[in-house]
């Protein structure tokens, strides 16, 4: 194992995160605040309570795990896309380590960039509602997981992408939208039964699910039916970038 | 000398059919400089990208250090050092830092004097921590050598060095090489400046259509291909060459001014001495003479154009 590599893409690449450190941390916290006022506040005080939780402490969950999926799969993806572009990939590609350090080196990067916004908006919302955290070491589990697991699917598209377009293109048609109706904004319990259905094949419910018991002890799906679909889903993407660089698909000739 | 890079029937085909390398066999001796020389598209990029592991051979072994590519890649790729074509770098993180990555991902821990060293043997060091994208076109190449050097590789490969570098900058790398040497580096450059090859190398590889067309010690190789021919003026201009002299390899050019003959500087005699001596029983008369050799561009244009 070359532990120095791994060291080494990971402090390269978060010295890009805290170099960029305005962009990295004020948007997010922003436009999570702009969720608050708008969702929490002016909408949510019309609507009392879900499922027992006040609506502006319903939300926070499904806020942090909104920027988290998406600045995962957003910093994975450029992280890796970004040597490609400008071809200093050769000097990974020439150097002596193999996926699983190259990986390691980015995903952790990426899920470590992730993580920090995710506590900085957990931070922000503390400013906004009154949250408390029914089951802290689930919520740091779910919160790490995701983080991981769609850092990996954004070094997947990384490596897929051939131009800037393509690299947007995942995030902003299949993962936004699955955010969204994942349940981030409201509990599936509140949805007419055939939509309740459909959303079931929707994987993002059971992570905001799952997540959003360890804040409130309720969940639309059990508990364990979230660790599984977060495991499966790390588990299919471990299994791809195996793949990726066994074939050398999009990396090496 | 023992080699430090051997590489045995190397193959490399793309999905296109494309084949770029078509057996390449190479052994290159430690401490030398070998420059492959051939026109653009012969292979020499390819060959360099599979030894250094960025592409994968169809089929053939390479060797570093006696560890093989493949097999031991890990302890192969910690002795090279590979300075790309291209100039990709990093263009908002600085000098130093990049070079530190180079030594990092290539197992070395870290160790800052020792970069800082390397930034000043490339007369990078005042500008260490300065972003690259600030940097001339030049000094960008210095950074890509030191990170290539960076984890104090044994071989390095140059990927045309100096392509698209003015002449001052050029004979600057030159030196750089020149000190490498020194140092007991290896050294692997690719060109198709012939008055590069000429210039530095120990030994000349001419490749063209993914073959080694051939691979000699530089010295050697123009002494055993290269013509010399001998000019000789006439007093009076000739229309032919007199039959007493139809057995040497001779010419006639401007109108029968300059009388030229080819010889080779193989052979125990060069012939010139009785050829003097036939001309003057001849008849013909002389005011000027003098020798001209050929340079490794006019052996290299004739080696490639025999094989197109």
């Amino acid at each position: 194992m070359n532990l120095t590599a791994i060291k080494s893409i990971y402090r390269f690449e978060m010295a890009r995160f805290f170099r960029t450190i305005t962009q990295s941390l004020i948007s997010p916290v922003l436009s999570t605040s702009l969720y608050f006022v708008v969702f929490g506040t002016a909408i949510g005080s019309r609507i009392e309570t879900v499922e027992d939780v006040s609506y502006g402490a319903f939300i926070v969950p499904g806020l942090i795990m909104l920027s988290v999926m998406t600045q995962a799969t957003s910093n994975a993806s450029f992280g890796i896309y970004f040597p490609k572009f400008i071809g200093t990939i050769y000097e990974l590609l020439s150097a002596p380590v193999n996926f699983i350090e190259i990986t390691v080196g980015y995903v952790g990067a990426a899920a470590t960039k992730a993580l920090f916004i995710g506590t900085i908006i957990f931070i922000t919302a503390f400013f906004f509602v009154d949250i408390q955290v029914a089951h802290p070491f689930w919520m740091l589990a779910f919160l790490i997981m995701t983080c991981i697991s769609f850092s990996l699917l954004g070094f997947i598209i990384g490596i897929w992408a051939g131009n800037f377009e393509q690299l947007q293109l995942i995030p902003l048609l299949i993962i936004t939208p699955l955010v969204f109706l994942g349940g981030s904004f409201y509990s599936v319990t509140m949805l007419p039964p055939i939509w309740q259905t459909i959303t079931m094949f929707n994987p993002v419910v059971y992570l905001i699910s799952g997540f959003r018991w360890a804040f409130f002890d309720t969940a639309d799906v059990p508990v364990g039916l979230s660790l599984l679909a977060i495991s499966l889903f790390m588990a299919a993407c471990l299994t791809a970038i195996w793949w990726i660089f066994r074939t050398g698909w999009r990396i090496r000739q | 000398m023992t080699a430090i890079v051997s590489v045995t029937n190397l193959r490399k085909s793309y999905d296109t059919g494309f084949e770029a390398l078509k057996g390449i066999n190479l052994e290159i001796e430690e401490g030398e400089i070998l420059a492959l020389l051939g026109p653009n598209g012969a292979g020499k990029t390819t060959l360099i990208s599979t030894i250094c592991g960025i592409t994968v051979p169809t089929s053939g072994i390479i060797t570093v250090g006696g560890f093989d590519t493949v097999h031991e890649y890990r302890a192969a790729r910690s002795l090279i050092g590979l300075v790309p074509q291209e100039i990709n770098l990093e263009p908002f993180e600085t000098v130093q830092n990049t070079v530190r990555f180079s030594r990092g991902l290539f197992g070395k821990p870290r160790d800052d004097a020792r970069v800082a060293e390397i930034l000043k043997s490339l007369s990078l060091d005042d500008k260490a921590t300065a972003k690259i994208k600030e940097l001339s076109g030049g000094m960008k190449r210095r950074v890509l050598i030191a990170k290539a050097l960076a984890h104090e590789p044994r071989v390095l490969f140059l990927d045309e060095p100096t392509a698209g570098v003015d002449v001052e900058l050029r004979k600057d790398m030159w030196n750089v090489v020149a000190d490498l040497k020194r140092q007991g580096v290896t050294i692997i450059l690719t060109t198709h400046y012939i008055e590069e090859a000429e210039a530095i190398a120990d030994r000349v590889g001419v490749i063209s259509k993914g073959q080694i067309l051939l691979i000699q010690d530089k010295a050697e190789m123009m002494a055993q291909m290269g013509k010399k021919q001998l000019r000789v003026d006439l007093a009076q201009p000739a229309t032919t060459i007199p039959a007493a002299l139809a057995h040497y390899d001779l010419t006639l050019e401007k109108d029968g001014n300059v009388l030229v003959y080819t010889y080779d500087t193989r052979k125990d005699r060069t012939g010139i001495r009785t050829l003097l001596n036939d001309m003057a029983n001849a008849g013909l008369t002389m005011t000027d003479l003098q020798t001209q050799q050929s340079s490794l561009e006019d052996i290299f244009v004739g080696l490639v154009k025999d094989n197109a």
